[in-house]
């Protein structure tokens, strides 16, 4: 380990490298005359020019200039720091010099490359960035960046799919884990449902083995009928208070938090007569009727796809709800007689779903074939064998039809095979669902005929969009993470950050982050595990050096920075004033440019270095 | 082991190597980055693409964890999980890595054009040649096949450039051998190439694009600097027509799967060329607009509203004023037909797997399925965990997925790979 320099109190003696990166920088930079004007400049005692910095001869040049010069700050004027910053730093340090006294000067992008045309303000240009860099770099001090050690264990809230797969994913990875579930049992939403996809099997049977797993994995520790109801801390070291229904409440330390809270279906109050007449269920109570076979007799239904989204009430497409539509649709056609009511076998009526079958099957049937004349494309429906249940009708009112990627398009063609009819309405023309004496009716505009239309149905199924959990906003404020605008977590990064947050040691999955197929919670479940896992597998968080530093002697303890941290790294101390959870910190500066008393600085980034940058700037050369 | 360096096996590689695990990458071309370094910006923040990866990029190869290995391939692979030989081509470039910074003085002594596979053939490069500006590592690459010296031993004009002596056209392939404990698959897909579907005339009508090719164009870094040109005439569109689900959606040409992310990119084009100039007039003919992930219906609706962009819901074929080579969409609208003349056409091809996924498949044992794309064991609880165990999948390579959804694949795989590697005892 090389002797770090401890250059805070020495006299400042600066080397500046400039790079002609071959003919990038030199082909339209005088470099050999930048770097002479660099020696003229204050503190600067070595300067000199290379073909390529970051190649092995480059580098060796600033370890030999470091040691032979005895320099304790180093400039490379050069290109990005974003890919070259690491490289040079390690090089400083490799010499025994803190990393934090090297500088980077851009003069590629900033300057050769834009400047092309105009070589002689190009090289006054670099020469003005080098003066600003040697301004700074004079008034820079040595950093330290704190390693703080990470709790290898974590806590998952929610135990439906999303919040047993990470669970269970982190478990098999060697870390102890809470489970948190709200409910009496393992599941979540997938409880409700009939089954998964097209499938043979029940839901609850396919994820049967998931929960047994759960429950049996030595490093899961199970926690029904309970809630996270405090957290303290951060990355590494959150100390988690889990309330248990008819128990004490168990405070707990973990590394890493997991939000798997779910999603509740929205329910269609007002719309298309739900709660208005008999008949019109929800999605996902049309599950429940098959799930537990009390399906009445029904010879037509009707899904109305999008109600109460895309711009009605919510503004979002809730991605799955088409799928499982047409999963039901399929269902019903296949194997209807399997989820009639056990009632209804032997002739007792459900309550508050009378069943009357109106029509008659020779009209049925006349309009069936009718309906097949003028789609025209799939030919009569009389001449095509229908499945087993081939009394019942079923049309989805759709919008457009979600079935995106491989599985869903191909089921959305069987169901077409299966004479599912996939009619399409506008906003410009939503269907009616009304009451005709005692027959449900629903009334339509056909978008590719233009023609009003209407038929009687036994059943209108609502395909209701899903919807935050109404308690996910305390749980936001409880973690200091952020919620969107339609109640779901709010990742880091739409594109790149899938499922984390941008405070770190706190992750997101499933369907409390917006709708999402079961495949797909799965799949972010268990990559919010690995997210997880990098900081419990390390066992350490290297903080950043450049923090945020509050002076208490300015501080009023107005709070302001803590509001507007993204991170949560601010919090007030014993004392009431404010406190920088370095772990936390990004350096991002937001409160040290909110504070009103000017009691935050952030190191490395002093008024006093920036001021000082920006004189050189505007210094007549 | 990584196999395939786009953004799938890039997070694949950096969730692995951030936690302490030593992480080889393969990749077939001389740069990481993938499909995703080719895209102009991103639905549906119209991130700029290379911006927000380029970073990612540099992290993946710098990570004192990881082993890039570029321009090679996976040729064969022995053992089982937690104990995988896997035995890697790494092709001669004819450049040494160590040596070569990148700098471009090479460049301009190349007397060889050939058409460049990143602009999809756009634009031209050298036969030394880096695929993009942000190329990662930042070294030449000699193409063989094109190079006068390595083809007839004339030339040496690069070797004479380079200051740096990073040229030797006397390099070897290598095969190398690496020892690993897990392998997850991400290596993306291909463009579909329309031709075959003569009704949309793409390689007849010289006005009609794919969508892949007008990324590049719209690209500032691109084959024309950011300017819409047309093939025929090199003006610049004012009226576009965008043509979704060529090729997919379509049993006829074996892809009667929807690829997942036309929709969006589409959408996303029109909006584009709208902020290169205020006049242009963009038609997107879909048959569903299938934008049903977090924001995307949100972006639909802002196209049409701030950006005036029209949604025609039908299929389209394609036509051609032979005066003015103006594409002419036939479209149906309540069964009528009708055509409308367009100064250019984009074409949302299908995409596809890789072709040399069947090659692959064979090498790891992974079944593929009828289309081609990789397997998953149970689609519904353990998407990307194959057949064989100790290899997994992420990204398009397993079936149509967009940015997110293959950035979730690939910690999700790394996930599974480090449950492997605790369970072998590695």
């Amino acid at each position: 380990m090389a002797e770090k320099k401890a250059a805070a109190n020495e006299k400042p003696r600066i080397g500046v490298f400039v790079c002609h990166c071959g003919s990038n920088i030199g082909g339209f930079v005088d470099v050999p005359s930048v770097a002479e004007y660099a020696k003229t400049l204050p503190d600067v005692v070595y300067s000199t020019d290379n073909l390529y910095t970051c190649a092995e001869d480059g580098l060796a040049s600033i370890r030999e200039g470091i040691r032979k010069h005895d320099l304790n700050r180093v400039i490379v004027a050069s290109c990005t720091p974003r890919t070259h910053a690491p490289l040079f730093q390690a090089t400083c340090e490799s010499a025994g010099l803190n990393k934090y006294m090297f500088t980077f000067v851009n003069i590629r992008e900033h300057c050769s490359w834009v400047h092309m045309k105009e070589k002689d303000k190009a090289s006054k240009k670099a020469k003005d960035l080098i003066r600003m860099g040697v301004a700074r770099a004079r008034l820079l001090e040595p950093q330290e960046e704190a390693k703080v050690e990470v709790t290898p264990a974590s806590v998952v809230v929610g135990g439906g799919v999303s919040g047993m797969t990470a669970a269970l994913s982190m478990a098999d990875m060697g870390f102890p884990v809470h489970l948190v579930e709200r409910d009496g049992e393992l599941g979540g939403f997938i409880r409700n449902l009939n089954n998964l996809y097209v499938t043979e099997k029940s839901a609850s049977e396919t994820i049967k083995p998931l929960i047994e797993k759960v429950k049996a994995h030595k490093n899961i520790h199970l926690h029904l009928n309970s809630q996270l109801k405090g957290v303290e801390g951060f990355i590494g070291n959150y100390e988690v208070v889990i309330g248990t229904k008819g128990a004490e409440d168990l405070k707990a330390k973990v590394g890493t938090i997991v939000i798997a809270t779910g999603a509740l279906e929205f329910v269609p109050e007002g719309l298309y007569g739900y709660n208005q007449y008999p008949n019109v269920v929800t999605l996902t109570e049309f599950e429940i009727l098959c799930k537990k076979k009390t399906l009445p007799k029904l010879k037509n239904v009707a899904f109305i796809q999008c109600v109460g989204s895309r711009g009605q009430v919510k503004s979002y497409c809730s991605r799955i709800c088409c799928n499982v539509a047409i999963k039901n649709a399929i269902n019903i056609v296949d194997n209807y007689e399997n989820m009639l009511g056990l009632m209804e076998k032997s002739g007792t009526v459900v309550e508050k779903i009378p069943v009357e079958t109106k029509a008659t099957d020779e009209i049925m049937e006349r309009r069936r074939r009718r309906r097949g004349r003028e789609r025209g494309e799939e030919g009569e429906a009389e001449e095509v064998k229908l499945g087993p249940s081939e009394k019942i009708e079923v049309t989805v009112f759709n919008r457009d039809v979600m079935a995106y990627g491989v599985e869903h398009e191909l089921t959305y063609n069987k169901a077409r095979e299966k004479r599912v009819k996939f009619v399409r309405y506008t906003t410009d023309h939503l269907p009616k669902v009304y009451m005709e004496g005692n027959q449900l009716m629903i009334a339509y505009f056909h978008e590719t005929l233009k023609l009003e239309r209407t038929m009687p149905v036994d059943m209108v199924v609502l395909s209701t969009p899903l919807v935050g959990q109404p308690d996910a906003g305390e749980l936001s404020q409880m973690l200091k993470v952020p919620l969107g605008q339609e109640g779901f977590f709010l990742e880091a990064h739409v594109k790149l950050r899938p499922v984390d947050f941008a405070t770190d040691g706190i992750y997101v999955c499933g369907t409390c982050r917006g709708p999402a197929d079961i495949t797909e919670c799965a799949t972010q479940a268990s990559a919010a595990a690995s997210r997880a896992a990098i900081p419990m597998a390390k066992g350490y968080v290297q903080a950043e050096a450049l923090t945020s530093v509050v002076d208490e002697t300015k501080c009023s303890g107005c709070g302001t920075c803590i509001q507007v941290c993204p991170y949560g790294a601010l919090r007030k101390n014993e004392k009431g004033y404010a406190e920088v959870i370095v772990a936390a910190c990004k350096g991002c500066g937001c409160c040290g440019a909110t504070c009103p008393e000017g009691a935050i600085t952030m190191t490395n980034y002093t008024d006093a270095q920036l001021l000082a940058e920006s004189r050189a700037a505007l210094e007549e050369v | 082991m990584v196999i395939g360096g786009g953004i799938a096996g890039i997070q694949a590689a950096l969730d692995l190597a951030d936690k302490g695990i030593i992480v080889h990458v393969v990749e077939k071309t001389p740069s990481i980055g993938g499909r995703m370094a080719q895209l102009d910006k991103t639905f549906p923040t119209n991130d700029c693409s290379i911006c927000i990866l380029a970073p990612k990029m540099a992290d993946c190869f710098s990570h004192p964890n990881t082993n890039v290995i570029t321009y090679a391939e996976v040729v064969g692979v022995e053992g089982k999980a937690g104990a995988f030989k896997v035995k890697v081509l790494k092709k001669s470039r004819y450049v040494d890595e160590s040596k070569c910074t990148g700098c471009g003085e090479c460049l301009e002594k190349c007397p060889v054009k050939v058409p460049s596979e990143f602009e999809m053939g756009l634009g031209v490069r050298k036969a030394i040649y880096m695929p993009m500006m942000q190329s990662v590592p930042r070294v030449m690459t000699i193409d063989k096949e094109h190079c006068l010296m390595t083809l007839k031993g004339k030339c040496g004009n690069c070797k004479k450039a380079c200051k740096r002596e990073a040229i030797d056209y006397e390099m070897k392939d290598q095969v190398l051998e690496v020892e690993v404990g897990a392998i997850i698959v991400a290596t993306g897909y291909d463009v579909w190439d329309p031709t075959t579907s003569t009704e949309y005339g793409y390689g007849r009508y010289p006005n009609v694009f794919t969508a892949m090719e007008y990324e590049r164009m719209i690209n500032a870094a691109g084959p024309t600097h950011g300017h819409i040109e047309r093939r025929s005439d090199k003006k610049r569109p004012q009226k576009m027509a965008f043509i979704q689900c060529v090729g997919s959606r379509n049993p006829q040409v074996g892809h009667p799967y929807c690829c997942a992310v036309c929709c969006m990119h589409s959408t996303k084009e029109a909006m584009l060329a709208r902020e290169h100039h205020d006049d242009m007039e963009s038609s997107v003919f879909y048959k569903d607009m299938r934008a049903c992930a977090k924001g995307f219906w949100e972006y639909v609706e802002r196209a049409k509203r701030d950006y005036a962009v029209r949604y025609v819901n039908s299929d389209a074929t394609v036509q051609e004023n032979p005066e003015n080579h103006n594409p002419i969409v036939v479209y149906d609208v309540g069964g009528r037909q009708q055509s409308e003349e367009f100064d250019m056409v984009v074409l949302a091809s299908t995409l596809i797997p890789r072709k040399d996924t069947i090659e692959l498949a064979k090498i790891l044992g992974l079944k593929l399925d009828q289309f081609g794309f990789l397997e998953s064991t149970d689609r519904i609880l353990e998407n990307g965990r194959t057949v064989v165990p100790g290899v997994y999948l992420a990204g398009y390579c397993g079936g149509p997925a967009d940015i997110p959804e293959s950035v979730a694949q690939g910690s999700s795989a790394a996930a599974k790979a480090v449950e492997t590697l605790v369970q072998a005892g590695v």
